[in-house]
């Protein structure tokens, strides 16, 4: 079916239109925000079902560009559209949680209502543009369009030091995008075309990938994010409202590494083998240093972010492994992680809603009064460590498999990462639910209700059924990946 | 006979999903009557399989069920092998475990969360039956790191006591730092032979057994490099020296946990791993003498330990630390068959022992110091008569000469008797000899302690009850005031006044049955199997399933050793009885013990508190990972990368905002709106400049 890549895209556009006419017509008030909620919670329903039809029409054997919609726009460049497997995946991943962002949201926002839903399905069209996208410049629209929702919906729906985090955010990724521009400017006016899929075939001389490569890396290891430019992320995790943070760990984030793997890599073959021994330290730092800094914190969200960064780390050394168990690897690492990081994120909204506070010290003993909550709870941390079984392990295995190939010493460090993610997963679960409850606030909290239930199953089917046949993705990802690695290792020969 | 052995694996699984999602709502009869029918289903289907391959010549097969992880070479399934070693296990994890569940009927009975427990012991069960039927090492480190979630469940299961969660994250991490070394090992023997199917590994072995490999900088003999990262998986799961500390730990469980996963299935996966590698370790010579060392320092240290610990339980924790030591040296010198054998007899013993154990505790009302026991014998007559069966079979009483004995006598002597037979070429292996006959008597020393110590002397509980009245209520465990530790300072501190008075009580048939079909394997597991295991039938039996390199001998020459060999672990045994029986069974001599250790000398301080190991660990690793996380916190990212990056540049843009107007919702907008002009106009520019 043609135009459905763009249907997708642009579905939650409508949403947002009928959302404003919605309000046009009953004026503003709780009502409307009721009929507005469901809009929302319609649209991505509806963006969602699109997205499967989207992966069951896709031929996985075709490691080519599928969908693709190519009109000519303005100066010479095209709104070029079209998905691989494993930019499809991420377009799955994308209408997958944002339902789950707007059921969660059902309640704990109450200023704003609203602009804060249109906020959310701006965010997802753009997004989905990003992982579409087959122009560079069209590519760079969405990608620093994204940036717009996410700052708003910390700097508005966010904690007391929203606006803090949210420039912190902006300065950050406005840096590295700045640098970005410039080299995809350079790279049409020297190769003359602005098609990704064409770009991936131009090779482009040695010296000047290393520039262009540099250049790329600063606005996509923000986006990773990956040491030493991290800090930004656990402010604006704890900022965010819930649903925030579940969209920047789920999906922003990934950003970076699809960026990696559609541009740096095929792009940028030499400049890649290159840099790949800064990965790597890069990386095995990340992984220890975020751990050890996730033992010490005394911020339930703070202790997740920097989780987040340490598997972020998995994800870049994979990519970077430049063998197909690396890249499967990362690219289920991100899957993955997509879910269990938004899950944990979840969870901390659970508590927070009832209480007010992240603070660990605040809590203890929750099992007695909410064993549903426990249950999830630990499923989703024995995720965050990696559990066989849960999708997390699957990422880190393999992304450790494929960095040992080309550096035992990373794969050496990075497992120790393994330990470290016990470590401070464990302490936070025995701090948050284990022992008696001594805070006498805490006597009368209420365990999940039916809503929170339902936000939780998706989440957990996709933790286990991903963990236990993760098949179901490299059958979709494969003959790209296999695409992706063979052409490395060519221009890498030749 | 395939459907069979999925509906095997596959029952305590859904049992367990059962009672553990619908547990609340079915009622605890329900959940533990499904808990329990299911594993009864599987330890009577095991007993079929195991049957079947001694005794009806089945072949080994495997059934694969699901693709897991296909990437190329990188080819997992979800499978279930059947082998000999497989097929022992099976029996071996289904028995000890249907027992436990029967015997949890009882010992729980007042607990508030029946179906919990249930739940958890047998989404255990599966997750070991998984580990032991694996074909490849992805499935295997499932089952490796399921039966680590379940031991940290069960440990922490009274997770309202804080040293029990403690203890829960200690064996997890512990745990953990043996996968990390089992992870690398894996990826290791991936990258060097290009598979993780063990049916295709083995076979390629014997060709690349000269090759090096580099491995974090440096050339090693591939196979040893290989062999040595796996072991280090299995010094964690079976507390081998270095890796021991959470083992004693985990005795904060409840104790049919303590039976069935630190005693008799779980702590044995590292040996089990060795033999089922053997076709890796027997060209990986150094890694098996490294093997040997700490499989014997293991034995010795935790015997040396087992000495002086008054907590019933943790005595036998240490004495199942220490026989995990007694195989893993077994698999170090080549008897890999002899490794097999003492985990499977020792399996029937230590739960035995275990359960007795808890016997006595469900008995003094949750009291497990020994030095409040005494004189119960009486009181408690069918698991006094279980325990020093137990006793007998762990000290390896036999007699040499007819080759009669029970269960220990035949799988610990015929170690003893291999290490030796090693020996001849090995002085690593006679050192392990050494260590072997020195702690045959040691165990035999603790473990009389201990029975004596519960079942003889005189009572030493009745008059000071007072902690015991207060765990007696319904809620016992939940509030459970008895630390492990608790106890220390409390011997001599007695509280009159209550003269009320709990007897001591036998424990009901549930918990009685298990200890007398438990202390028949402990009585016959040795005479009827040994000519299977490491007999004149062992190579039809194992038929393939352990492998040993056409140089290696040692089960045959341990048969041939000299007869003062063959005697010497008997009076070592013998000798430490006797000090026991001195020490603690004759009149007059009975705070002769207390006495010594009221002395303090330094060896048994040095003992009592473990060599110090915890406090090791806790001065170097715990406090470094905290003061590093500090400072990569509050100096690295804070001090140096805030400091110098954002904070500098938003500190004064914030500022700048401060002064300009108040940073109110609605201003967000605006910067919003000038950030999208800017983005468009930025990008307008660019395109028309370079064009």
């Amino acid at each position: 079916m043609s135009g459905l890549l763009s249907l997708t895209t642009f579905a939650p556009i409508v949403g947002v239109a009928v959302i404003l006419a919605a309000r046009a017509l009953h004026g503003a008030g709780e009502k409307t925000d009721t009929l507005a909620k469901w809009i929302a919670l319609v649209t991505t329903l509806v963006t969602f079902g699109l997205s499967i039809i989207l992966t069951v029409q896709f031929d996985p054997k075709n490691p080519g560009f599928q969908f693709v919609e190519d009109f000519a726009w303005f100066a010479g460049i095209h709104y070029r559209m079209g998905v691989d497997g494993i930019s499809v995946l991420f377009v799955l991943l994308t209408a997958f949680l944002l339902p789950i962002c707007i059921v969660a949201s059902w309640k704990s926002v109450e200023k704003r209502v609203v602009e804060y839903l249109i906020a959310f399905l701006v965010l997802e069209t753009l997004v989905i543009g990003v992982f579409a996208a087959l122009d560079l410049v069209l590519f760079y629209l969405f990608f620093e369009f994204g940036l717009v929702p996410m700052f708003l919906i910390i700097g508005i729906w966010g904690g007391k030091r929203r606006v803090y985090a949210a420039y912190k955010f902006f300065l950050y990724t406005l840096l590295g995008s700045v640098l970005m521009l410039a080299a995809i400017l350079a790279m049409i006016s020297i190769s003359g075309t602005s098609s990704i899929p064409d770009l991936m075939h131009y090779k482009f001389a040695p010296w000047l990938q290393t520039w262009l490569w540099l250049a790329f890396f600063a606005s996509f290891a923000v986006k990773m994010p990956m040491w030493p430019v991290h800090t930004w992320l656990p402010d604006a995790h704890v900022e965010a409202p819930t649903a925030g943070s579940v969209i920047l760990a789920g999906i922003l984030l990934k950003m970076g590494g699809y960026g990696f793997m559609r541009f740096s890599l095929p792009m940028f073959p030499h400049a890649s083998e290159m840099f790949q021994p800064l990965v790597f330290a890069m990386s095995a730092i990340a992984i220890v240093y975020t751990s050890l800094v996730a033992f010490r914190q005394t911020d339930i969200k703070k202790l997740i972010a920097y989780s987040s960064v340490a598997h972020m780390g998995f994800v870049t050394m994979g990519i970077f492994s430049g063998n197909a168990a690396g890249e499967q690897g990362a690219i289920f690492q991100m899957l993955s992680h997509g879910v269990i990081s938004g899950a944990l994120f979840l969870c901390v909204g659970v508590v927070y809603d009832r209480m007010h506070t992240r603070e660990i010290a605040f809590y203890g003993g929750l099992t007695n009064r909410m064993p549903h909550y426990a249950f999830v709870f630990l499923l989703f941390t024995m995720g965050n460590v990696g559990l066989p079984g849960t999708s997390g392990f699957v990422g880190e295995i393999l992304t450790m498999t494929g960095v040992y190939k080309a550096s035992t010493w990373t794969a050496l460090v990075a497992a120790s990462g393994v330990i470290l993610s016990a470590m401070y997963a464990l302490t936070l679960y025995r701090r948050v639910m284990y022992g008696e409850i001594t805070n006498p606030e805490l006597k009368a909290i209420k365990d999940l209700d039916a809503r929170e239930i339902l936000l939780f199953v998706p989440l957990i089917i996709m933790t286990l059924v991903l963990g236990i046949y993760p098949n179901l993705v490299f059958n979709l990802t494969a003959s790209s990946v296999d695409a992706l690695v063979g052409a490395w290792r060519a221009a890498l020969g030749g | 006979m395939q459907t069979l052995v999925t509906i095997l694996v596959f029952a305590p699984i859904i049992a367990a999903a059962i009672a553990g999602l619908f547990g609340r709502r079915i009622g605890d009869v329900a959940s533990q009557s499904v808990t329990t029918g299911a594993l009864i289903l599987s330890c009577a289907l095991s007993w079929y399989t195991f049957s079947q391959w001694t005794w009806g010549h089945m072949e080994a097969f495997t059934v694969n069920l699901l693709p897991f992880i296909h990437i190329g070479d990188f080819q997992s399934n979800w499978a279930i092998r059947i082998d000999a070693l497989s097929a022992t296990m099976l029996i071996v994890v289904t028995t000890v475990s249907a027992l436990v569940h029967i015997y949890s009927w009882g010992y729980m009975a007042e607990d508030d969360s029946k179906p919990r427990f249930f739940a958890y012991l047998s989404l255990f069960t599966f997750a070991m039956l998984s580990l032991v039927t694996a074909a490849d090492f992805m499935q295997l480190f499932f089952g490796w790191e399921g039966v680590g979630l379940a031991s940290y469940l069960l440990i922490g299961f009274w997770f309202k006591k804080p040293s029990a969660s403690a203890a829960a994250i200690k064996a997890f991490v512990v745990n953990r730092v043996g996968d990390f070394g089992f992870a690398l090992g894996i990826m290791t023997t991936y990258w060097a032979f290009g598979t993780i199917q063990f049916a295709e590994l083995f076979p390629q072995i014997a060709s690349h057994a000269g090759k090096t490999w580099e491995f974090a900088g440096h050339v090693w003999p591939l196979m040893d490099i290989a062999c040595f990262l796996l072991f280090i998986g299995a010094m964690g799961k079976s507390a081998q020296f270095f890796l021991h500390t959470w083992l004693p730990d985990a005795m904060e469980g409840p104790t049919p946990v303590s039976a069935l996963i630190h005693a008799a299935t779980m702590v044995t996966a590292g040996v089990y791993m060795l033999c089922l590698l053997s076709p890796m370790f027997e060209y990986a010579p150094v890694a098996k003498n490294i093997v040997t060392v700490i499989g014997a320092v293991t034995a010795l240290f935790a015997a040396t330990v087992g000495l002086t610990q008054n907590d019933i339980k943790r005595v036998i924790a240490y004495s199942t630390c220490s026989q995990l030591g007694y195989m893993f040296f077994a698999a170090g010198v080549g008897a890999y068959q002899a490794a097999m054998f003492h985990l499977f007899t020792h399996a029937f013993f230590k739960a035995l022992l275990f359960l007795g154990a808890g016997s006595v505790i469900h008995g003094m009302h949750h009291e497990q110091d020994m030095r409040r026991y005494g004189a119960l014998a009486k009181l408690l007559p069918v698991t006094f008569i279980a325990m020093t069966i137990g006793t007998i079979a762990i000290t390896g009483l036999g007699f040499p000469p007819l080759h009669l004995g029970f269960a220990g006598f035949y799988s610990k002597d015929t170690i003893i008797e291999a290490a030796f037979a090693a020996g001849g070429h090995n002085s690593i292996a006679m050192f392990a000899w050494v260590i072997g006959v020195l702690v045959a008597g040691l165990t035999s020393f603790y473990s009389w302690r201990l029975a004596f110590f519960t079942f003889n002397g005189t009572a030493r509980w009745g008059h000071d009850d007072h902690n015991a009245h207060d765990a007696h209520g319904h809620d016992a465990h939940a509030h459970d005031a008895h630390d492990a530790h608790g106890h220390d300072d409390h011997a001599h501190g007695d509280d009159h006044g209550h003269g009320h008075d709990h007897k001591p009580h036998e424990s009901p048939w549930v918990m009685l049955l298990p200890l007398v079909v438990l202390s028949i394997g402990a009585v016959a597991a040795g005479f009827v199997f040994t000519g299977y295991f490491v007999g004149h039938h062992q190579e039809e039996f194992w038929r393939g399933a352990i492998f040993t390199a056409p140089t290696n001998h040692v089960l045959h020459e341990a048969h041939e050793v000299a007869t003062w060999v063959k005697w010497s672990p008997l009076i070592a045994s013998l000798i430490g009885l006797l000090i026991a029986v001195y020490v603690y069974l004759i009149k007059g001599n009975e705070r002769l013990g207390l006495k010594l250790a009221e002395r303090k000398g330094p060896l048994y301080v040095f003992f009592y508190n473990k060599w110090f190991f915890d406090e090791l660990y806790d001065a170097t690793f715990v406090r470094f990972a905290k003061f590093l996380g500090d400072l990569f916190w509050k100096g690295g990212d804070q001090k140096i990368i805030d400091g110098l990056g954002p904070d500098g540049v938003s500190a004064v843009s914030y500022e700048v905002g401060k002064r300009t107007g108040k940073l109110q919702t609605g201003y967000v907008y605006h910067y919003a709106f000038v950030m999208l002009l800017g983005v468009a106009g930025l990008l307008t520019f660019a395109l028309y400049a370079f064009r």
